[in-house]
This record gives C-alpha cells, structure tokens and sequence, in this order.
C-alpha cells in the first residue's frame, strides 16, 4: 500500500472518534472497583470501633495520605497520557502525601506516646497490610492500564506506575478504614511497602501493554 | 516555519470537527517532513533509509488512532513531533539498534525541502495479507480501489456503519499487527 492511499484510507475513518482516554480510565476504575471492595468485604470490613476512631486524627490523616497519593497520580497519569507530556512541573504532587506523613510523624512524636515506638510502627497488621493494599489493587491496577492503554504516553513505565500509585492509593484508603494501626509510623513502612509493590508491577507491566 | 505550524494546527482543528478534507490535507502536508525525519534517523543508526517508508506509514497510523489524545487548544506540531519521535525509536529499536532521536531534528525540516512522490511500503501491505476477510476486503476497497464508503458498502452488501467498523477495527488491527511483528 503506498502512502497516498493510506492517507486517503485514514481520512475515510475520520468520522470516527474515540473517548477521551479520562472517560475510559474513570471506566476501568469503576468496572474494577466492586471487585476491590469484594475482597475489602469477605476478608477485612471497617472495624468495629470506627465510630471511636473518627475522633482520632491520626485515623483520619490515613486517609489523607492515601487519597493525596491517589487523586495526584490520577491526575498524572491523564496529564501523561497525551504524547509531548513531560513529568517536570506534575512531579511536586507526588509529594504531597509524604508532606503529610511527615507533619504526622512529627505531630505523634510531640505527644506523650501511648505506645512505645516499635510498636506502633511494626504495630499488629503489617503482615495483613501487605497483602491486603496489594490483593485489592490488583483489580483497579488492571481496570486503570485498560483505560490509559487509549492514550499515547511516551514514556509506558511511568504510566504504568502511576497507575500502579493510583491504584495502591485507593487500595490504601480501603484498608485505612479496617486497620487498627493509626500510627503514621506504621502507615508511614508498610503502607509504603505495599505501594512500591503494585508500582513496581505496574511499571512492568504498563512498559509492556502502554506501548502504542 | 511558525505559518507551517499554525496552518496545520488549524487543519487539524477542521479535522476534529468532522472536515474529512481538512484531515487529508493536513495528512499530505506533514507526511514529507515525517519522512525527512525518517530518512535523517535511519541514516543515522546506520541502516539504509530506503525503510523510511514503512516507518512513515507506521507514524501515520499511529497519528490517525491517537489523535484524540490532541489536546485541540494546544499547538499540534510538539503533538505529531512527539508521536513521530516515538513511534521512530521504536522502529530504529526493533532493527536493533538503540538510539536518541533529537525533537528538533523534526521540527528543523527546511520547508523548501523536496516533496518526495509517495512510496510504497511493504509492512503495512505484508500485515494487511493477515487480517481477517472482512477488514481487508474494506481496506482494500478504500485504499486501493479509491471507493467511497458508500460504494465499497455497496460493492459488498454491508451497511455504511458496518464499513465504518471494519475499517477502524482493521487500521487498529494493523498497527497493532505493526507494533508486534
């Protein structure tokens, strides 16, 4: 086929038009999101003192944290969906929730600790938070490269791994509500853990299947 | 080169807005820099700039399916230039080479540089053997015989909406087929 006609044939297609790559990312989160919250309700659930919690700060800055890592990295990876994007100027908002824990570990170590240090940061769930946060963000891992496979990132690991952020901050603020460990100490090591793992997974993956 | 810029900004704006003509116009007007960048690149990873071609229409295609990702207030020439420069990394890539391909390479085409007659490529045609009937009878059609979508629906008794989706679906499938061969 020579280039002329090629032309002519994509010029024919025109008429076609595809959802912005934002409709289908909010997509793949929503299709995958009962799935996520499924395996939040057969294994965790919210526990039982949340009423109690609510008044702990330290309850609430968990979620926060993971929602300051999540709404950035949604943003992110839209902002990198299109081709001349560049991460210089969007890369700050990742921050943003390391900002936070860091004012929480700072406000906690000011208190007189009802705890001893170690304890709450190696806490009572930290087996349960790395499984959890990273079982739950599978599914919205997968539901989020499905939609930022529409766009053209230039650079597919990146992509992948902010998808892998995003997903792991939703993941994160699911599990929040079921922990009873509020410490930002602990949220501060495990909760991070488990993100670095579904980023890095995504990262993987995104540099295979973000390729366009 | 700012007038060039606009001029194609403005086209693809016409473009997004259904005007078919303005698409194929400015399709044809950026297909010789394309190629320019093309040639320059796989000259310079050492391997014979006679593919040019094949990358070229890989450029296009993926041009074509990603255009919704443009954002229509911003200028289209960083867009295409950034498309054009990964889908040619890519290309260079798969020959075996590794190599940085310079943005300004694109954009410091000269404008009085010779058009070139379209060329023939043979990946797209190879890849175009292995779609299934439907697709290929369509891209056939439009591509080679020049039919319109009404007449190719005609020529093989399918609606214009079901020509439609095999078109899309057989250029998706194409570069898809282009990316992994």
């Amino acid at each position: 086929m020579d280039t002329d006609q090629l032309i002519r044939t994509l010029a024919a297609d025109n008429a076609r038009h595809a959802p912005r790559v934002g409709a289908l990312l909010t997509t793949g989160l929503l299709v995958a999101a009962p799935l996520s919250i499924l395996i939040f309700a057969t294994f965790l659930g919210v526990r039982s003192d949340v009423m109690s919690a609510m008044h702990n700060p330290f309850f609430d800055m968990k979620f926060a944290v993971t929602l300051s890592l999540a709404i950035p990295a949604i943003i992110i990876s839209l902002h990198l969906s299109r081709p001349e994007a560049l991460m210089r100027g969007w890369g700050w908002l990742l921050l943003l929730p390391v900002g936070l824990l860091a004012v929480a570990i700072g406000s906690e170590a000011m208190m007189a600790p009802a705890m001893p240090m170690t304890m709450r940061l190696v806490g009572k769930n930290s087996r349960a938070c790395l499984s959890a946060i990273p079982a739950m963000s599978l599914p919205l891992l997968a539901g989020a490269l499905f939609g930022l496979r529409h766009g053209a990132p230039s650079r597919p690991a990146l992509s992948g791994a902010l998808a892998g952020l995003l997903s792991a901050g939703l993941a994160a603020t699911l599990y929040a509500s079921h922990c009873t460990d509020d410490s930002p100490l602990f949220v501060a090591t495990w909760y991070t853990i488990a993100t670095a793992a579904v980023t890095a997974i995504g990262a993987v993956v995104g540099s295979k299947v973000l390729r366009y | 080169m700012r007038g060039r810029e606009d001029e194609w900004t403005g086209l693809m704006r016409s473009a997004m807005a259904g005007d078919d003509a303005a698409y194929h116009r400015l399709l044809k007007a950026v297909t010789p820099v394309l190629r320019a960048a093309a040639r320059r690149g796989l000259t310079r990873a050492g391997q014979p700039p006679d593919q040019a071609e094949d990358i070229v229409q890989e450029i296009l295609l993926a041009v074509h399916l990603k255009r919704h990702t443009w954002d229509s207030e911003a200028p289209f020439a960083p867009w295409l230039f950034a498309i054009a420069r990964n889908k040619l990394i890519d290309a260079l890539r798969r020959r075996g080479r590794r190599i940085f391909v310079n943005i300004d390479d694109l954009a410091e085409t000269l404008p009085g540089e010779a058009p070139q007659e379209t060329a023939s490529a043979g990946e797209v045609t190879t890849q175009l053997n292995t779609l299934p009937q439907r697709q290929r009878d369509v891209l056939q059609s439009i591509a080679v015989d020049s039919a319109s979508i009404k007449d190719t629906a005609a020529k093989f008794a399918m609606s214009e909406g079901a020509v439609r989706v095999a078109l899309h679906r057989g250029l998706a499938a194409l570069t898809a087929k282009l990316r992994n061969h």
